[in-house]
């Protein structure tokens, strides 16, 4: 057999098995992709299988549409600040679990009772968002029988005639969401890098320590940097769940599909999901829906770029 | 149940099942429906012979046949057509299979692909099949020979005579009766008798008589008003309530039709507004109600923490659990502001609940019957004391019967308002505006802005939904 048809044997071989995951995913990954990008050029209702073409007409009402603009507003906030927040907790506590405590021995270890921590901070973890959202309604509950109310007013900080509305309160709602994903996600990322951490060589440590470094040292001159991989893909992680957001916004907050209080805590996915089937403007929805997955492509990249530095082997 | 759930919005699920089921199914699924559809006339023999019409049975009902029900089990649940089909049964001779569902689409939409749906659905709930969508594929029975038919309790009459307004209205598709909304609902304030009366307050019919008694629940150390702050479309029900009768009906078409001066150079508006207002100026509302949903300010208001609630009469079924024994819930109709060209007893009323039968149900027969079965006054009796709700037969309670005290002061509201009810039909027309209305009130309700501002955002909505291409169709006179 000559080279050509063997190399082509080998090729069609590797298709044969390419060719049905290929298929299955251009179907169901693909295809939706580029019919949404298709309806996004019209005025689908939703409720009809007719429709007009429109051209770019909803991409041109999009530029105009300031709910929408600030969804895309409040996204980019929460963006810059879950990965922040999160990952900066996530790293201290990893960090106090695994090497912050010093030991009688010299060794490295963690604070005493690190193994306990470790799974206290990973329950968040395991309740759904729906659960949270139950959760965190009765904590910031508008009236005394909220938990943080109640507790603010038993501490006497807030009248009782007057309790804070948390999710009512166009200044704090955004806040208040935040908190609820940072206390969900630092238990899983701290869970991350633990695991990472435990594979950096003990003797890197050790050396450091013999050196004299404290822990602030030891922390941002062996542990960050060794650490940096996991970092970067977790803030990729968090910044596509920072611009999605729409389990939390739909059920904590006042709407339709949640925003309120008056498009105070508006994401995109929540405006997107209201022109979908509430107001019967699919095609407008549509043209919601590629924005976004542009943005998000970008916001991946961009981070992954932004991010890169030399690998640091051990 | 579906008036009930208003709030509550749709999951990410429906949205991946809706999308896939129009993006995807829709194609297949058209070849597969016309192929039932041309399939469907050998099928149409497999069901009971029929019986000879006569008057007493208008439909041809075959003795022991078989009926296939399936309703939505939700805030009225279904113990009610547990007790129809039971005495469906024992006339008819029929063996009937029941079905109580929330998750109707589910259930229901591979039946209708295959062409064996049931014979009498509930279709209500977050997960219904659309009406519309149901109709445009020619799978809704027309239901008009029912409405021509006798009434069982006065042979005389048609059926359509008994019914209440907007029955008959709100259940055409494209001009055609097909669905069956069989709820009736009254809209107001709904206050606790034991309450009242340990007070010694009056029930109040002016809304300064309304702000006074606030002021007094106010001094005794309770809310005055409680509404579901988190959904806001419950203090709209005070303020547009408060609108129609100080307006009169003119003003309800105004804002329904969208007419340029619907809120905006409105005084009857712009005194509504004010008048709820005054109700937050004052500090009247219950603290806190602003964030509450509608389950958590209902409940805190059956514990005697706020005197007034606004809501349809689907409350006290709702509130069952919730609610003491002696609570002795009563229904308010919206008290008057000066000069208001509607009676006191005025009230706003709606139907909901939709009932159908599928063109290709087995047992159409027997299922028109059951429908016409409904609209007696021994089932409607049935209903009102199983799920504590009003029907749309009209006096569709026997009198003789007792009702829960919530639903028995909606049956007397209702024979006091006679022929002066009315009712908005902007919510199911413009949905966007209505979300808008939603936002500024909610805004209102939490002094950020004024009447002013609200009357202003509430004009910018409808001149919005003034661009609808819709808004030519959707004209009330």
């Amino acid at each position: 057999m000559s080279h050509v048809a063997q190399g082509r044997g080998k090729y069609g071989f590797i298709a044969g098995f390419l060719f049905a995951p290929l298929a299955l995913y251009l179907t169901f990954v693909i295809w939706p992709y580029v019919q949404t990008f298709g309806y996004s050029f019209t005025n689908w209702t939703g409720q009809s299988p007719t429709f007009d073409f429109v051209g770019t007409d909803n991409y041109a009402a999009l530029l105009k549409d300031e709910v929408f603009r600030g969804a895309l507003w409040h996204n980019l906030l929460l963006l810059v600040f879950v990965p922040l927040v999160t990952i900066l907790l996530a790293l201290f506590f990893a960090f106090m679990v695994n090497a912050g405590g010093r030991g009688g021995a010299g060794g490295v270890q963690g604070v005493g009772g690190s193994r306990f921590y470790k799974v206290v901070y990973f329950f968040p973890q395991v309740l759904s968002l729906a659960i949270l959202s139950v959760l965190f309604g009765a904590i910031y509950r508008s009236d005394e029988g909220g938990l943080l109310n109640g507790f603010l007013t038993k501490l006497g900080l807030i009248d009782a005639n007057h309790p804070v509305e948390w999710l009512n309160e166009p200044n704090l709602v955004l806040w208040c969401l935040l908190l609820v994903v940072v206390w969900h996600g630092v238990g899983f990322y701290l869970v991350l890098f633990s695991a990472a951490m435990q594979s950096i060589p003990k003797d890197i440590y050790e050396a450091a320590l013999l050196d004299g470094a404290g822990r602030a040292q030891t922390f941002f001159k062996v542990t960050l940097p060794l650490l940096w991989d996991s970092v970067q893909t977790s803030a990729v992680y968090l910044g596509i769940a920072a611009m999605d957001m729409f389990v939390l916004v739909s059920t904590m907050t006042s709407g339709q599909f949640g925003g309120g209080p008056d498009h105070h805590s508006e994401v995109m996915s929540t405006v997107l999901m209201r022109n979908f089937l509430y107001f019967g403007k699919s095609g407008y929805a549509c043209a919601m829906g590629v924005v976004m997955l542009a943005l998000t492509m970008i916001l991946s990249v961009i981070t992954l770029r932004a991010t890169r530095r030399e690998r640091i082997e051990f | 149940m579906s008036m009930g759930s208003i709030g509550e919005g749709l999951g990410r699920r429906d949205l991946i099942k809706r999308s896939a089921a129009l993006g995807l199914i829709t194609v297949p699924t058209m070849s597969f429906l016309s192929a039932c559809a041309s399939g469907g006339a050998e099928n149409s023999t497999k069901g009971p012979a029929k019986a000879p019409v006569t008057k007493e049975n208008p439909f041809g009902v075959a003795k022991g046949g078989k009926l296939d029900v399936v309703v939505f089990k939700g805030g009225f649940g279904d113990d009610y057509a547990k007790a129809w089909e039971a005495a469906f049964d024992k006339k008819w001779g029929t063996t009937s299979s029941h079905l109580g569902t929330q998750e109707i689409t589910a259930k229901l939409q591979p039946r209708f692909n295959a062409g064996n749906p049931p014979d009498v659905i509930d279709d209500s709930g977050a997960q219904q099949i659309k009406l519309d969508v149901l109709a445009k594929g020619d799978q809704l029975a027309d239901l008009t020979a029912v409405l021509d038919a006798p009434s069982l309790d006065d042979p005389s009459k048609k059926v359509r005579d008994t019914l209440v307004d907007g029955a008959y209205e709100q259940g055409l598709q494209g001009g055609k009766f097909v669905v069956l909304k069989y709820v009736y609902a009254v809209f107001g304030f709904w206050y606790s008798g034991k309450l009242f009366k340990e007070k010694g307050w009056a029930p109040p019919k002016t809304w300064d008589e309304f702000l006074a008694v606030c002021t007094k629940a106010k001094e005794a150390g309770i809310g005055g008003l409680a509404h579901q702050g988190k959904f806001p479309y419950y203090i709209n029900v005070v303020i547009m309530d408060l609108i129609a009768k100080k307006g009169g009906l003119d003003a309800v078409k105004a804002i329904d039709n969208l007419e340029p001066n619907a809120f905006e150079g409105s005084a009857a508006a712009l005194a509504a507004v004010e008048a709820v207002y005054e109700v937050v100026e004052k500090g009247l509302l219950m603290p806190g109600t602003n964030g509450l949903t509608h389950t958590e300010s209902q409940t805190a208001w059956n514990q005697y923490k706020a005197a007034f609630i606004p809501s349809g009469s689907w409350l006290e079924n709702e509130q069952l659990k919730q609610t003491p024994e002696d609570f002795d819930m009563k229904f308010l109709p919206m008290p008057l502001l000066a000069d208001s060209k509607m009676p006191l007893e005025a009230i706003r009323a709606g139907v909901d609940e939709p009932f159908i039968v599928p063109e290709k149900a087995a047992n159409k027969a027997a299922a028109l019957e059951f429908l016409r079965s409904m609209l007696s006054r021994e089932w409607s009796t049935i209903f009102a004391q199983q799920a504590n709700s009003l029907t749309v037969v009209k006096d569709g309670v026997d009198p003789g019967v007792k009702l829960r005290p919530g639903t028995q002061s909606a049956v007397e509201a209702l024979k006091a308002a006679g022929g002066n009810t009315f009712s908005y039909r902007y919510p199911d027309w413009y949905s966007e505006m209505d979300t808008e209305i939603q936002n500024a009130s909610n805004e209102l309700m939490a002094q950020r802005i004024q009447p002013k501002e609200w009357i202003k955002r509430a004009q910018a909505a409808v001149n919005k939904a003034a661009q609808d291409p819709n808004a030519k169709n959707n004209k009330r006179s």
